[in-house]
């Protein structure tokens, strides 16, 4: 594919949360919680507010389709202001600290006093119906050329439980927003621009880890298409995917057009029809559930309505995504009928009524009201005119599927959207102020250095500093231990543990630094490591543990066990010489389980086969 | 760097970029590019339903409906049928509407001589044919303007005061659903006034408050206003506005439209605190009457009593409640009690201090003989003080 012959043009949005003491507008912990624990819960309406222009927008509107009552869950780690019970607090100025630090590590320019805003999201994730937001710099530039356009600081929104329930311990969680301009044209550009950026911000060691705590939006248009944006793009290899396949969906959409204008296929708004009575007998367990069925006939759409325009993804999916917004849940079409129950007599008898040709494609939608069911109709009215329009690819925020293909979710925002939150001050960044922020070492820069300083191989220590563990190395070395054996537990034992199916996060940083102070005491062995995390792993304390291992043997001991051993194998030793050594270490080690240190295992093994070979 | 210039803050220049944000830049890097057009405002039209009931809202200043100032970024409230009406369909289905904009300010500028204008505005309504009034107010000072209408007007249609505690600007406001709840009341069969706001912080419903029982015990949440001493009088359920009222909850029609507007302003309301200077009530001297909100069963500290029996030697009417909010006032029980009997000094029942102080100005401003306004002071007007003391409460 020539994505610049297809006139790609991409950008990215970044969402990583902050690890800050406190949360953004009020004192709560930013703790992640399990649902479990929730202490309280309350229920909701949000309704959109008419802007300043006087207009609602029309992603609010969008969603305001449906009356939906949100149920919240509350923790003993939530407050009032979570809520929506209470005002909010001042910024938390960790947070700005935290924005500006990466802004100067971007060159970027720090806003002179930075204002609050509120941008309307009535799907429920923020209980007060807007999510708060701070612009804090401006202009940024990257070493491969790429441009920053803006850091914003918003508030983390509500964490969706199921439906319409939503846990409040995320929300009000710090989020650094970082915006490119659209300077990318190939799917690779983007997703290495993800990375690089992912790379500085957790530089800064003030970012979350993990899953979830970081979301990448890319921004995407290709000639003649339209900008869409696909959220919520948590992992970082399937960003360049995402872009491939929604520039693919772009092109099939145009196509699509093209062949329906070719057809002469227009929506026939007059056949819109109440059908109930047709499927009175069906077997079809969603129809039969229906409290009214309606339909439609597209003209000239047959085919095209089933074709694929993305992986997984048609026409019709975009019709039911859109039907959706009305309560209802989706629509067939004659496309990929019969299916789903419906049988093909009931599909010859539907098109017979509605009089659809050959060339037709029927819709139909069920729905548990009359106004449901028209309101999935009108949706499907939109899209199919849309499809036909000179325009065929409609401005749309889209939802990232598992694959990498998306699903509609709403209109592109408008402007509308956004007005002051008058509860909170704006916040001065004066020069001293700016002048006082320090740029941390990149982790680049990091790895290089611990290659260096600790002799870590390079891409061990790349590794390393890109790991989640990176504090705790960190802390290790502060501490004393011996860089390779806490680089090594990180990237191998652990490693080695996961794949044996061993949790090995509910191993605690304490209990990492107890086992290596403990080696470095000479207390246990290197060897003893992942007996010891196992036993962690599985909810023993590591005192217990320790403990629990097998008895250390003294040397004495290991010097009588190194003599059976080699008493029992001596024509293996006479055959191998000093070869012996290392097939001969496995069999000692076993024996000692891991309990003595394998360089001792090897020193008092190799004397005891130069012994064992000496001439009698 | 284009952008639209809003206002001045703290010595910057407030601008609104494309994307929506605001930033504050130094006045002296913006150059002037041109002043556009300023937006029409769309022209909004709604059919009212004239065979539904007819209700008169009474607006004082809370805003039932606004709208953000697209240059300030503050919210400016809009006061007419269809503004409201835009911004909460729902209230279309409830009643027809008529709109009296009586004042637009913050409540904890209210005054007793607003209580007055707007007691004659709502007669004026009910004489006209007002199924039922709605009065906006804002929340602060809503429990007194509640009680100071309850003692004003004899009613015989359901009088309800409704705010929100969070503004009307923003999605999760309180405001729709208590209006909503509110219109539902003053359809309903209730005939005194009432507060109607939030029951819980979940929206399902709102309870109806007897106006002289009600105050406001949290700064921020929905579900501020609380009974106190009486049950709620009702609850309106939501969104299906179901309405349902108390046995003793007084019904339409039972009074006739009655109007008392007279006001005593030289009365106080008086918190006692520990090591309190007699020279604080010195500065009432020439007052006409007094509350205190005394510790307890209902008491000052013995130091104070020379100086209340200085003041009801010259004819102020002293009237002592509790600061305890639950619980009936007994001086007779200790000694300093006695003695503030003694002094002259009068209890106050189980009436709230702030419903006392606005019965005492009604009291003063209609009664002039002193013993009869005693004896006033210390008798169920408006359900404001109950002979019994029920459980649970």
């Amino acid at each position: 594919m020539d994505y610049k012959k297809a006139g790609l043009v991409a950008g990215i949005e970044i969402h990583q949360q902050l690890d800050t003491a406190e949360k953004l507008f009020c004192h709560c912990p930013t703790a992640l919680r399990e649902t479990a624990e929730h202490a309280g819960e309350f229920s909701r309406f949000l309704r959109a507010t008419v802007s300043e222009m006087g207009e609602i927008d029309r992603a609010a509107k969008e969603e305001m389709k449906r009356d939906r009552r949100f149920q919240y869950y509350t923790y003993d780690t939530t407050c009032l202001v979570e809520d929506d019970e209470e005002p909010p607090a001042p910024m938390n100025d960790e947070a700005l600290s935290v924005c500006l630090t990466i802004g100067k590590m971007f060159s970027m320019t720090p806003v002179p006093q930075v204002h609050t805003m509120r941008k309307l999201v009535i799907d429920g994730s923020n209980t007060s119906g807007f999510q708060r937001t701070a612009l804090v710099a401006l202009n940024g530039t990257l070493p491969n050329g790429g441009e920053i356009e803006t850091i914003c600081l918003e508030e983390e929104a509500a964490q969706r439980v199921k439906d319409e329930v939503f846990s409040l311990d995320r929300l009000g969680i710090p989020l650094i927003e970082i915006t490119t301009s659209p300077c990318m044209h190939t799917p690779e550009e983007v997703q290495k621009m993800a990375e690089y950026i992912g790379m500085v911000l957790r530089s800064t060691g003030k970012v979350k880890r993990g899953i979830g705590t970081i979301r990448q939006d890319v921004n995407i248009s290709i000639a003649q298409g339209a900008r869409v944006e696909v959220k919520g793009v948590q992992e970082l290899d399937l960003i360049a995917e995402v872009v491939r396949r929604e520039v693919q969906r772009q092109q099939n959409l145009l196509a699509t057009r093209d062949e329906l204008k070719g057809r002469g296929a227009s929506v026939d708004t007059a056949s819109a029809q109440d059908i109930t009575t047709l499927f009175k007998d069906t077997k079809s367990t969603v129809l039969k559930k229906a409290k009214k069925i309606h339909a439609i006939i597209l003209k000239g759409f047959a085919g095209l309505v089933g074709r694929e325009i993305q992986p997984e993804r048609r026409l019709g999916s975009e019709m039911s995504d859109y039907a959706k917004k009305c309560g209802v849940g989706g629509i067939f079409h004659t496309d990929e009928l019969p299916a789903y129950g419906v049988t093909a007599e009931e599909v010859a008898s539907l098109k017979t009524h509605m009089k659809a040709g050959e060339a037709d494609c029927v819709i139909i939608v069920a729905g548990g009201s009359e106004k449901q069911a028209v309101c999935a109709i009108g949706q499907v009215v939109t899209r199919a005119t849309i499809a036909l329009s000179d325009k065929p690819v409609p401005e749309e925020t889209r939802k990232m599927l598992e694959t990498g293909s998306s699903a509609y979710m709403r209109p592109l925002p408008g402007a509308a959207r956004m007005y002051p939150e008058t509860d909170v001050l704006p916040v001065i960044i004066d020069d001293a102020r700016w002048r006082a922020v320090t740029i941390p070492e990149l982790l680049t820069a990091r790895a290089d250095r611990y290659a260096k300083e600790y002799q870590i191989d390079l891409p061990y220590a790349m590794q390393l500093a890109g790991s989640d563990k990176l504090p705790l190395f960190e802390r290790a070395i502060k501490e004393g231990i011996k860089p390779k054996l806490a680089a090594f537990t990180i990237l191998s034992t652990a490693t080695e543990l996961r794949r044996d199916g061993v949790d090995v996060r509910k191993i605690s940083d304490d209990a990492y630094l107890a086992t290596w102070h403990a080696v470095e005491k000479g207390q246990t062995v290197r060897e003893a490591i992942p007996e010891l995390f196992r036993s962690i792993a599985a909810g023993s304390t590591f005192e217990e543990s320790l403990k629990n291992l097998a008895p250390r043997v003294s040397r004495e001991e290991l010097e009588a066990i190194v003599r059976k051993i080699l008493a029992d194998r001596s024509e293996f030793v006479a055959q191998k010489g000093k070869a012996a050594l290392g097939p001969l270490m496995g069999v000692v080690m076993a024996e000692v389980r891991g309990s003595v240190d394998g360089k001792m295992v090897s020193e008092v093994l190799r004397t005891g086969i130069d012994k064992a070979l000496e001439p009698k | 760097m284009k952008g639209i210039y809003i206002t001045e803050r703290d010595g910057m220049a407030v601008v609104k970029l494309g994307s929506g944000y605001n930033i504050g830049v130094p006045p002296k890097v913006c150059t002037f590019v041109e002043r556009p057009a300023p937006a029409a405002v769309k022209p909004v039209d709604v059919k009212q339903d004239s065979s539904l009931p007819n209700l008169s809202i009474v607006s004082t200043g809370g805003t039932i409906a606004s709208r953000i100032d697209y240059r300030t970024g503050s919210v400016t409230s809009q006061f007419n049928a269809s503004d409201i009406l835009v911004a909460i369909p729902e209230l279309a289905e409830i009643a027809n509407y008529r709109t009296i904009p009586l004042a637009t300010i913050l409540s904890e500028n209210m005054t007793p001589a607003i209580w007055q204008e707007l007691a004659r505005a709502i007669h004026e309504e009910i004489k006209g044919g007002a199924k039922g009034i709605i009065v906006t107010h804002g929340t602060d000072t809503m429990a007194y303007s509640a009680a100071a209408i309850s003692f004003m007007i004899d009613t015989p249609v359901p009088i309800v005061f409704v705010g929100s505690q969070r503004s009307a600007d923003r999605p999760s406001s309180d405001n729709a659903m208590n209006a909503v709840c509110a219109a539902a009341a003053a359809t309903s069969d209730l005939g005194e006034v009432a507060v109607v706001m939030h029951a819980s912080t979940n929206d399902d419903h709102c309870t109806i408050h007897r106006g002289t029982r009600v105050r406001k015990m949290h700064t921020s949440r929905r579900d501020a206003f609380r009974s106190l001493g009486i049950p709620p009088i009702g609850k309106v359920e939501y969104p299906s506005r179901t309405v349902t009222l108390a046995p003793d909850t007084v019904r339409r029609g039972t009074h006739k439209l009655a109007l008392h507007d007279k006001l005593e302003p030289h009365c106080a309301l008086v918190q006692f605190f520990p090591g309190m200077s007699p020279d604080i009530l010195r500065a009432f001297e020439g007052y006409k009457g007094i509350v205190i909100s005394g510790t307890g069963l209902g008491h000052t500290s013995t130091t104070l009593i020379p100086q209340l029996r200085h003041l009801t030697g010259a004819s102020t009417v002293v009237v002592m409640t509790s600061q305890c909010m639950n619980g009936r006032v007994c001086d007779r029980v200790y000694d300093t009690g006695r003695d503030l009997l003694d002094a002259g000094v009068i209890e106050g029942g189980d009436m709230l201090p702030e419903a006392a102080l606005v019965k005492m100005m009604w009291v003063l401003g209609n009664e002039k003989d002193g013993e009869k306004a005693k004896a006033l002071m210390q008798a169920d007007l408006k359900g404001e003080c109950n002979r019994r003391s029920a459980h649970g409460l």
